[in-house]
């Protein structure tokens, strides 16, 4: 089985996120970037099912150049090479113009599967992995918390907000997991000695077929006007307990439309 | 930002002024980069973060316990056991050739001091496991290693060290547990251990004792000592786990910290088990009869510079904690505050300033002396053109020191973290009164702090008539040339520090023509603590050579740093010296009934 699975850089999950005032993007610089932590799960679970029934895992990214430390980080999991997308004008570009960029570099190279997460902790859409399937025509298996592969039936449970549905597809086709499907492995020392020798293609807008103009924070069709700083944390309500602590604390919340 | 060990800091003195990444020139680190080195130091910050940090309180409020049959630990010991031995951190620091991944040991100290800062009880058990490991695939035969490292490697078995014995802890010439040869070439063991870290439990399937013992009839003293492997259970020769051996313990210790690490009494050959129905613990002799000591001592520079580590580990978390907490807690006004000004964060009252100075100072600076020993083990065993006896000669004289000075004043520095803290800090509700009680043990084990003042004056220093204080005194003086070349307020450190160079070596003369060995030798604890805050100076000097054109609060700091160290702490070496220069008696001659 040949697996793609794609991961994103996104600024550390704990950090503050920031905008840029140069252009109102997401300052990448300004926190530590990591592997979205989603995209670990996906990580994980494309070697369970390689390590189960052989076959290989493509790690690919779309980002700029520090990027390559999450492609890197996919191949010390495991992972057996990676596809970089790099180049200056793919800078600010939206989902569409993702998903459009990453549906050429991932066609005709013979994926049976194609593994996202489910969402990423930066822009939160969860749209990435739907229009990836559409636009490559295959299946579209989402929100999976659970994979199975029999030749080239797909079958997954897909989490729903009571319990979850049984679908079943065809190969190829493009599945994203929820954090539920496995427990993401830490990479061995000799993962990460291993993957020092492992290939990273790096791949640009054109070699991917993809007209410039297409891409990037002027062909986003949406984009950020205007944004302020989030107002500093208001000091807390005190309510003292003379008795009726309880009473007026149910009030603050009825007050406050929590109950 | 992580509480442990500042990652800054660790790519400061790792790369910025070590310059690890050049030993990756030499064949033996030749699989590294700084991308192996860098990975390695993530991972470990992760695991140590979720499988030790986690359970660093409960190891020490549920202690070891035992019923008389077994040990009981909580499970997370077992589960980060696993993890560590997974990630291949045991074998990381070996040689290719003997399975591991030849990282070098600088990088891998820079890991354990995550681990140490996490959890040091927790962490002890692996750090007993590799010490072992490394034992045997030195001295062991290969069927031996075969047999028993690979296992520990993986995280199988765990491994102990058994030499103390109760009335012979700092003096092993008087252990009295014996080992008496038998027909097929094994041994029995009898005899009672003490202290012994690890020393039963059930987290592995196996346990790998390395024991002390005299063959009866050999030699007397240490010179008669010899090194045993005695497993918990037998190991077939298909690896199988076969008999129960006869090890059992008498008891558990309870003690001040390190409470995770179950500290035991062994009892080898009581009894309580015949395996192959005879009497005694089977046991398997390491090398050659009577060498069991010099086997152990050729460790012993790595494991003292290893204890050294762990007490700046746990200095080093005690400093950051509480410098987090100085930077919330609001408590009074600056001095000529009108009362109705809002009160201001501790850390700006000079005097909570100087208190986390001094431990910035102590922690970072045994820091830079456990990473420097570091590499001089590393550069000894990949020697690339440099003399091997030279580098030796620096590493033994650094060595009691590099276990001795960051055993006291990490612990000192742990004891300001406390008292920055205020009430709070004597509480459990923070963790600064374990890492202290935690950090107690360092200056008593791997020989205590009066047994390395010994080892430095006595053996290191008077017993190489010199040359090993020469040695290190030229490393300094080359420091402070460059200190000089340098100009402005770094060759005026440069200058103080040759200038308590020459007094120390003057000093050491002066010592070197008493009489006799006795008065010779009684102040060698004063010793130990000038020549330990001398090397502690030189290295701050070295960080701020190395810090020299560069901009930034972080360098600002160790600038500050080195000069806290050289006007509060390196005068304090005077006094010390003064009493070893006129040979004072006032100890030796102060008489046991005046007590
Ligand atoms: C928590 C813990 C874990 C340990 N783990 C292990 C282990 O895994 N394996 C193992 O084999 N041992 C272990 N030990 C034992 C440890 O190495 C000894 O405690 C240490 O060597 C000191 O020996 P002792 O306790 O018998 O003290 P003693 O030797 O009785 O020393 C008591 C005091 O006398 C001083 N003293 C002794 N002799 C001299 C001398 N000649 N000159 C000047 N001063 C002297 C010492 O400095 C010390 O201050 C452990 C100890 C502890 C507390
Ligand atoms: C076991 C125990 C028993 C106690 N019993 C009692 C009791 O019976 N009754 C009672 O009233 N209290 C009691 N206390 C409280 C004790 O007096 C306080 O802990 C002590 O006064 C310190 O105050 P704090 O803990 O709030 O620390 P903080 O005032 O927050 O001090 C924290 C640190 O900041 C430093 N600092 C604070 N202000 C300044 C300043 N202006 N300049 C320089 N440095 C400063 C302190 O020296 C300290 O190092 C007890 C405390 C303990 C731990």
């Amino acid at each position: 089985m040949k697996i793609a699975v794609c991961v994103k850089q996104v600024p550390d999950t704990w950090a503050e996120k920031k905008l840029t005032d140069a252009d109102r993007t997401l300052d990448r610089e300004s926190a530590d970037g990591v592997m979205n932590e989603l995209d670990e799960y996906a990580v994980e679970e494309a070697l369970l099912l390689t390590e189960a029934s052989g076959g290989e895992v493509v790690a690919v990214s779309m980002g700029p150049d520090k990027a390559e430390e999450t492609v890197r980080k996919a191949l010390q999991m495991g992972a057996d090479s990676g596809i970089h997308i790099v180049d200056d004008s793919l800078h600010g570009s939206d989902a569409i113009a993702t998903s459009l960029v990453l549906s050429k570099v991932l066609a005709d190279k013979g994926f049976d599967l194609i593994i996202f997460g489910s969402e990423s902790t930066d822009a939160r859409m969860s749209v990435v992995p739907a229009m990836v399937a559409e636009r490559l025509g295959v299946p579209q298996m989402t929100f999976a918390n659970k994979v199975e592969v029999a030749g080239e039936t797909l079958k997954i449970q897909r989490q729903t907000e009571y319990g979850y549905d049984e679908v079943e597809s065809s190969t190829p086709a493009v599945v994203s997991v929820v954090e539920k499907i496995n427990e993401p492995r830490y990479p061995s020392f000799k993962g990460i000695m291993a993957a020092k020798k492992k290939p990273i293609e790096t791949v640009t807008v054109a070699d991917a077929g993809v007209d410039a103009g297409q891409v990037g924070l002027a062909a986003a069709w949406s984009q950020v006007d205007q944004f302020s700083e989030r107002p500093p944390k208001a000091a807390g309500v005190k309510i003292e307990d003379d008795g009726s602590g309880g009473v007026k604390i149910a009030e603050y919340l009825s007050e406050q439309k929590f109950i | 930002m992580s509480l442990l060990i500042s990652r800054r800091d660790l790519d400061f003195q790792l790369y910025e002024w070590l310059d690890v990444e050049s030993l990756t020139s030499r064949d033996r680190f030749g699989a590294h980069s700084r991308e192996t080195f860098d990975g390695l130091l993530d991972l470990s910050e992760q695991l140590a973060t979720e499988y030790f940090a986690p359970h660093n309180r409960a190891g020490d409020v549920s202690e070891p316990t035992f019923d008389g049959e077994r040990v009981t630990l909580i499970p997370e010991v077992g589960e980060a056991i696993q993890a560590f031995a997974a990630a291949d951190l045991l074998a990381a620091p070996l040689p290719e050739d003997q399975g591991g991944f030849g990282l070098p040991g600088t990088v891998y100290s820079a890991c354990m001091m995550l681990f140490g800062a996490a959890n040091a009880a927790t962490a002890g058990y692996q750090m007993l496991t590799l010490g072992n490991a490394r034992l045997l695939l030195a001295h062991a035969s290969p069927e031996q290693v075969e047999r028993f490292v690979p296992p520990m490697l993986a995280g199988r078995f765990t491994g102990t060290m058994a030499l103390s014995e109760p009335h012979a802890g700092s003096n092993l010439a008087d252990i009295t547990t014996r080992a008496e040869p038998q027909p097929d070439g094994t041994y029995r063991i009898f005899g009672q251990k003490m202290w012994i870290s690890g020393g039963d439990h059930e987290m592995t399937e196996n346990i790998v004792h390395l024991v002390l013992a005299k063959i009866p009839g050999g030699p007397p003293g240490t010179k008669g000592i010899s090194l045993f492997i005695v497993p918990k259970y037998l190991v077939s020769d298909d690896g199988s786990l076969g008999e129960r051996n006869d090890v059992v313990l008498a008891g558990i210790n309870h003690k001040m910290g390190f409470r995770g690490t179950v500290n035991t009494a062994p009892s080898f050959g009581s009894g309580a088990f015949s395996p192959g129905g005879e009497k005694g613990a089977v046991g398997y002799l390491v090398g050659e009869p009577h060498r069991g000591l010099a086997y152990m001592f050729h460790m012993m520079n790595e494991a003292r510079i290893s204890v050294g580590m762990g007490a700046t580990a746990l200095g080093y978390t005690g400093y950051l904690k509480s410098l987090e907490y100085a930077k919330d807690r609001l408590q009074g006004r600056g001095i000529g505050e009108p009362p109705e000004s809002p009160q201001v964060p501790i850390i700006s009252h000079a005097d909570v300033r100087r208190m986390l100075l001094a431990q910035k100072a102590y922690v970072e600076g045994a820091l830079a002396l456990g990473l420097y020993a570091g590499r001089l083990v590393d550069e000894l065993d990949s020697a690339d053109g440099e003399d091997p006896d030279d580098l030796q000669l620096l590493l033994d004289v650094l060595t009691p020191i590099a276990k001795s000075w960051p055993s006291q004043w990490c612990l000192v520095a742990n004891d300001l973290a406390i008292q920055v803290l205020g009430g709070a800090g004597y509480t459990r509700d923070f963790d600064l009164e374990q890492h202290y009680r935690d950090n107690r043990l360092n200056p008593i084990h791997e020989g205590s702090h009066g047994i390395q003042a010994l080892d430095l004056l006595g053996r290191k220093i008077l017993g190489t008539q010199g040359r090993g204080l020469m040695r290190l005194l030229a490393e300094m003086n080359t420091t402070a040339e460059r200190a000089e070349a340098a100009g402005g307020e770094a060759a005026e450190l440069g200058a103080q520090l040759r200038a308590s160079a020459t007094r120390l070596a003057e000093v050491t003369a002066a010592v070197g023509t008493l009489p006799d060995v006795t008065p010779m030798l009684a102040n060698a604890s004063a010793y130990l603590d000038a020549a330990g805050h001398l090397v502690i100076a030189w290295l701050w000097l070295e960080q701020y050579l190395a810090a020299v054109g560069k901009e930034g609060a972080f360098y600002d700091g160790k600038r500050q740093a080195t000069r806290y160290f050289f006007r509060w702490e390196l005068p304090k070496i005077q006094p010390a010296l003064d009493v070893l220069a006129s040979g004072d008696d006032t100890t030796l001659a102060m008489q046991e009934d005046w007590f």
